[in-house]
């Protein structure tokens, strides 16, 4: 019963210590976080191999009439899978943190807050009940801002942190609306009665889409969906551990674990479904056609994260949560490779971005080229590796569910195929073309170690043997069309990328509609700014000529001038005449209460 | 036939009556000033008989009343002096106590 607030609270207590101990110590800060962690791991190994406890786990929280909100946790094979992944890819992000983030100056800063993510990551995870999870959810907000931020000295990470923030309220407070809406229909906020309940509610189509798609607002802020996706790219600021850890690997998917953790909202309403399959599949295409254009290797990996959560969240909208959950595994792993990869090269090439100013590091950095190329091949679905296995399950279920979002998915699976060979193909086969290029070498064990261990289970982790230890998978579905042409998509972005990048020194092929991410944001700052202005326009109006002028000139001072014009007669200057009135006024009073109030 | 509650009301009454035409009527602020100390009086006077007709179960008067008679004329004492040091200011600052003469704090 202790074991899974074991697994809960040991980041929670790294952080405190951090915090309130061994802040100055930076090497103690950082050994106690990554101790934390591997207790979380270890817990989470050993819940996982024992049977599902059956008694509720949980103690009541709040307790009104009629909202109770207890904190507990849920012990099932979904949260078991993501218990493991975010336990794992944590550990490995904290061994290579020790790596990456040795020379950092706020080392301790910057271990609390991966402890304090952990601790939030797991709390959604574990998290029984809507308000519960919602509590984490934002902490999970909270401890992104702060890593994001981490660097906060620089103007663009302090905006991104603030970025991602404003985008993932925006998001929540749909989430919270929604929560409302179950509670209201309900009356219970605990997953289990609400899941019990919620089909025999009967409540009108509106209510159920309303409620489904409310509480999809929180995953498309927190999984980055379109029309909310802008924040992701911008989170590159952050270190790049953090972009793996958060940014590919758990947080981002937290989303797709929440939809699949309320699927009896989802599954009750197709409307909601529609919606959900089209962002997610809006998000993926469009995702991928960004990708194409971009030059900073994270903003790549970035934008492939965002597409590869549309495929989940099509997925869910698809009825396919099985298949969600398996693309969410296998990406966990290979993504925070990519991630970690990319984390290496960067620290290798002493803090550059720019993929042209990168090359010919296959030779310079043969274990990082290596897992790179794995996880690689691992997202684009080459056959034989977890991301073929995972990706092609969810064509699978949208070829079975709505063919015009199959020929969109299988657009993206090519797209994914050609922008990765593009980044690989420039990053570590063309010519080295700045002198960090020349001289990157490999980086230490700390930070190879974790990147093998990745990379075998981005090999394995798609593997039925593997996975269905760990999830519920959908059945298979065996060798067909859908495989044959997942295939061919794999293979012909593959190579079209290799023969188009090879050798190229720039970018052959420039399209500044996907190259400035279809101008979302600059629409975005557009908007705001009109909006804005708008109003500030309207509330200075307002302001100057109602308040100052109206009621502060016309009612407050002229109002007390005339009373004041009235009552100065009074002033007369004689003594005795003051006396008299205060005479009469005391004898008016006398007569009012014998006579008029009457003793 | 003694002499009762009633006879001091008036007496009182009658004092506070003078005392505050003198206040309303007289010129010489010094004389109002002696009147405002009737009225003090007037309402002592009032107070000490309303103690004394006001007998308790045991027989003795409610000393209530004295005991406020004691704090009037403690303030008025203190009054007094105040009051006259603002008369004497204003005699060396006017030349003057008549209170038609002081009348330039107005509209």
């Amino acid at each position: 019963m202790a074991l899974p607030w074991i697994i809960l609270f040991s980041p929670l207590i790294s952080v405190l210590l951090i915090l309130f101990v061994t802040k100055s110590s930076r090497t103690l800060s950082s050994y106690i976080s990554v101790a934390a962690v591997l207790v979380s791991f270890f817990a989470s190994v050993i819940v996982f191999l024992r049977p599902d406890p059956t008694t509720p786990n949980q103690f009541l929280w709040l307790d009104f009439d009629v909202l109770q909100v207890p904190i507990g946790v849920t012990i099932d094979q979904l949260s078991k899978a993501m218990l493991l992944v975010v336990t794992t890819v944590g550990a490995l992000v904290h061994i290579f943190s020790l790596g990456y983030m040795a020379e950092d100056e706020g080392k301790s800063r910057y271990f609390a807050g991966l402890s304090l993510f952990m601790f939030s990551m797991l709390g959604i995870v574990l998290a029984n009940n809507f308000v519960m999870m919602f509590i984490f959810w934002e902490l999970v907000g909270v401890s992104s801002y702060i890593l994001i931020g981490h660097w906060f000295t620089k103007n663009s990470a302090a905006a991104a942190a603030n970025k991602a923030f404003i985008s993932n309220r925006l998001g929540d407070f749909g989430f919270m609306l929604g929560i409302l809406m179950v509670w209201a229909a309900s009356g219970s906020v605990e997953f289990a009665k609400v899941s019990q309940s919620w089909h025999g509610l009967h409540l009108s189509p509106l209510y159920l889409a309303t409620a489904a798609i409310l509480v999809f607002c929180g995953a498309v802020g927190k999984s980055a969906q379109f029309p909310l996706h802008v924040w992701l790219p911008d989170a590159m600021e952050g270190p790049t551990p953090v972009s793996a850890l958060i940014h590919a690997a758990t947080m981002v998917a937290a989303g797709v674990y929440m939809l699949c953790r309320v699927f009896f909202l989802v599954e009750e309403s197709p409307e909601a479904q529609n919606v959900i399959a089209w962002i997610g599949t809006i998000t993926a295409v469009g995702a991928a056609l960004m990708a194409t254009q971009q030059n900073d290797i994270k903003r790549i990996l970035a934008y492939s994260t965002l597409s590869q959560l549309g495929y989940m969240v099509l997925a869910v909208g698809l009825t396919g949560h099985d298949a969600a959950m398996f693309h969410l595994f296998t990406h966990a792993f290979f993504k925070a490779l990519l991630f970690l990869g990319s984390g290496a090269v960067i620290y290798a090439m002493h803090h550059e971005q720019d993929i042209w100013k990168m090359g010919a590091l296959q030779k310079k950095m043969p274990i990082t080229f290596g897992t790179f190329l794995v996880a690689t091949l691992a997202l684009t679905g080459c056959p034989g590796l977890s991301g073929f296995f995972s990706k092609e399950t969810i064509l699978g279920v949208a070829y079975d569910h709505n063919r015009i979002i199959f020929w969109f998915a299988l657009g993206t699976a090519f797209l994914t195929a050609f922008y990765m060979f593009r980044l690989v193909t420039v990053v570590f086969f063309a010519p080295g073309k700045s002198d960090h290029a020349s001289h990157a070498h490999e980086v230490p064990s700390v930070m190879t170690i974790p990147l093998v261990i990745l990379g075998v289970l981005s090999v394995i982790g798609g593997y039925r043997l593997f996975a269905e230890r760990f999830l519920n998978l959908p059945p298979e579905s065996g060798f067909g069309l859908v495989t044959l042409l997942a295939i061919a998509a794999f293979a012909i972005g593959a190579v079209a990328a290799f023969v188009l990048y090879n050798g190229k020194k720039q970018d052959p092929i420039s399209i500044p509609l996907f190259a400035n991410k279809f101008y979302i944001d600059e629409a975005y700052a557009f908007l705001i700014k009109w909006t804005q202005d708008l109003l500030a326009c309207y509330a200075a109006w307002f302001d100057k000529w109602v308040l100052d002028f109206g009621i502060v000139r016309w009612v407050f001072a002229g109002g007390t001038y005339s009373i004041g014009l009235v009552l100065r007669f009074l002033q007369i200057g004689n003594l005795q005449a003051y006396a008299f009135i205060f005479g009469a006024g005391v004898i008016a009073i006398i007569y009012y209460i014998l006579f008029i109030v009457k003793p | 036939m003694g002499v009762t509650l009633n006879d001091y009301l008036l007496v009182s009454g009658l004092l506070f009556t003078i005392g505050f035409g003198g206040v309303l009527l007289r010129r010489n602020i010094i004389i109002i000033f002696m009147c405002l100390e009737l009225m003090l009086n007037a309402a002592n006077l009032s107070l000490v008989a309303f103690s004394r007709f006001n007998l308790g179960t045991d027989g003795l008067p409610n000393y209530n009343g004295q005991i406020l008679v004691f704090f009037i004329i403690t303030v008025a004492a203190a009054e007094v002096a105040v009051g006259l040091a603002i008369i004497v200011a204003l005699y060396r600052a006017r030349q003057t106590t008549h209170v038609e003469d002081i009348n330039s704090l107005k509209f």
